[in-house]
């Protein structure tokens, strides 16, 4: 599995290569489309117009801006189309950790090491989780500017886009009536109600995924008993349940 | 103008139930592109399609099946997938408060605002009580047909539902191999800490916008008009060869910025 990105960290005038992986697995029972005699389909794009298939190089990206009326965006253009420095994550601020809230975080990404970027990787981890602080930067992946807050944990640098401002909903923009003070009675009724649930620590067994689960015990019961159970040539077209991600994170970690 | 509802449920802690609506704390501003054929620049249509004999298979045909190994699929049937859903409810179930800091930001997914469905006053106490705890409650609730976790929390003056992940979609820090070389330089910890203490500040999300949407959208508004804008290609950078150099010459330019901020 190649990285989602490759750039560079920079703070200051120091600069580190990075590359980026994701932090999340795929979707667990992410099911495969088969035939009725169980052959993994394809997905084809057919000209609306004369109705004939088109390959790849035969489509483009368009922009609808107007009714029916579409601006083509080639890749290239979407490339050059990115900010300057946009292959740089630059850390202009660093900020507590707990600053941030919930509200603007995306998704996590970790960071590897790239080319001969041990050193300054490791002394940038080993700053940031010292002092409990985490870097705010910007950069471009895919055609997408994203926001970003750089961490680091257990001496690994990791990735969290974070929404922009003008994604974020405030409480009037939803409507939300204004606050009326609750009486006192109440308040300490719920108070009670918190402290007799109250736990240290956040279990992942409470996490637990128990729809998916379910899903996949069908799954492992049908294969066992050998029901509904179909081999197929055709090479899948991903990489489906079958690569760890886990296992990619692990080596390039190792690699440095 | 007021946001719709798009949920409707009952907090439940225990017995004491708390009617809330439920909102999208988010608003999608991404650019969205349609794939057009090249020739005619019209939409395109997408048809699944069997390899093995080049023909479109209906929706009403197609089977779902679980790759267990390469090549080996569990065909799940629609009856079977439909008996494995959760039941439908409006309970947002509370089982546990836990102090927010232990949930980590990586288990953060879409985030809700909770709004008061009637009960005003239980609502508004129920936030009370979250703040004046320093606690979050983890809820489990059921919406379109998907089992959700999240993160119960008062946020202001309001009550806000974060979905978080679930357990086996997150990789933990803890159980990956930190990267591994010779001991770092004392001296140059110090200056990689001294740099960040100098780059510290207020997070404040307005200073950032984004701006390549921006361009990307003017430059769709110039061709619209027929016009054919220049573009300019950037290029990337190369590891710092000299780290110790590198950090003082970073701290002796923001100490000196610094000094003339405060002159």
């Amino acid at each position: 599995m190649r990285p989602l990105w490759s750039g560079t960290i920079t703070f200051g005038l120091v600069s580190v290569p990075v590359d980026m992986y994701p932090a999340n697995r795929s979707d667990r029972t992410s099911l495969r489309m088969l035939s009725p005699d169980g052959v993994p389909l394809n997905r084809r794009y057919y000209s609306e117009q004369s109705g004939r298939e088109l390959e790849d190089d035969q489509m483009v990206r368009g922009y609808e801006f107007e009714d029916g009326k579409y601006v083509v965006v080639t890749d290239e253009e979407l490339e050059k189309l990115a900010p300057d420095r946009s292959r740089d994550i630059d850390l202009r601020r660093f900020v507590d950790d707990q600053a941030i809230p919930p509200i603007y975080f995306e998704r996590g990404y970790y960071l590897t090491p790239g080319s001969s970027s041990e050193k300054g990787y490791r002394l940038l981890a080993k700053a940031m989780e010292d002092s409990g602080r985490m870097g705010i930067g910007t950069f471009v992946m895919h055609g997408k500017e994203y926001l970003v807050a750089i961490t680091a944990e257990n001496g690994i640098l990791r990735a969290q886009t974070l929404r922009f401002a003008d994604e974020i909903r405030s409480p009037a923009d939803v409507g939300l009536p204004k606050k009326k003070k609750p009486q006192k009675a109440i308040v300490t009724k719920f108070e009670k109600l918190i402290t007799a649930r109250s736990a240290k620590q956040l279990s992942t067994q409470e996490l637990k995924d128990d729809q998916t689960d379910r899903v996949l015990k069908l799954v492992k019961s049908k294969h066992s008993r050998g029901k509904d159970i179909v081999q197929t040539e055709e090479q899948s077209s991903d990489d489906g349940n079958v690569v760890d991600i886990m296992d990619v994170l692990k080596k390039s970690l190792a690699k440095s | 103008m007021a946001a719709r509802a798009i949920w409707k449920g009952k907090l439940k802690l225990g017995s004491t139930t708390v009617p809330v609506n439920l909102y999208s704390g988010v608003i999608d501003k991404t650019v969205h592109f349609h794939i057009l054929e090249e020739r005619t620049e019209s939409r395109v249509k997408q048809h699944m399609v069997n390899p093995a004999t080049n023909e479109e298979v209906p929706n009403d045909e197609i089977q779902k099946g679980y790759e267990i190994e390469p090549g080996t699929f569990v065909i799940l049937k629609a009856e079977e997938l439909e008996k494995l859903q959760p039941k439908p409810s409006r309970d947002i179930e509370i089982t546990r408060f836990v102090p927010g800091e232990h949930i980590s930001s990586l288990w953060y997914d879409r985030p809700y605002y909770l709004g008061p469905d009637g009960d005003q006053e239980a609502y508004f106490a129920l936030v009370d009580a979250l703040a004046s705890k320093e606690t979050e409650g983890i809820a489990r609730w059921v919406m379109r047909g998907k089992e959700y976790v999240g993160a119960l929390r008062a946020q202001g003056d309001y009550l806000m539902l974060v979905a978080l992940r679930h357990a086996d979609e997150v990789i933990l820090a803890e159980d990956l191999p930190a990267p591994a070389g010779r001991a770092l330089d004392k001296k140059e910890i110090d200056m990689a800490r001294q740099l960040v203490g100098l780059l510290e500040g207020e997070f404040d999300p307005t200073d950032f916008k984004d701006e390549y949407r921006e361009r990307v959208m003017e430059f769709i508004e110039m061709k619209a008009k027929g016009k054919k804008p220049r573009l300019q290609l950037v290029k990337s950078k190369a590891g710092t060869s000299s780290l110790d150099a590198a950090l003082s010459k970073s701290i002796a330019a923001l100490k000196k910025k610094k000094e003339k901020a405060a002159a």
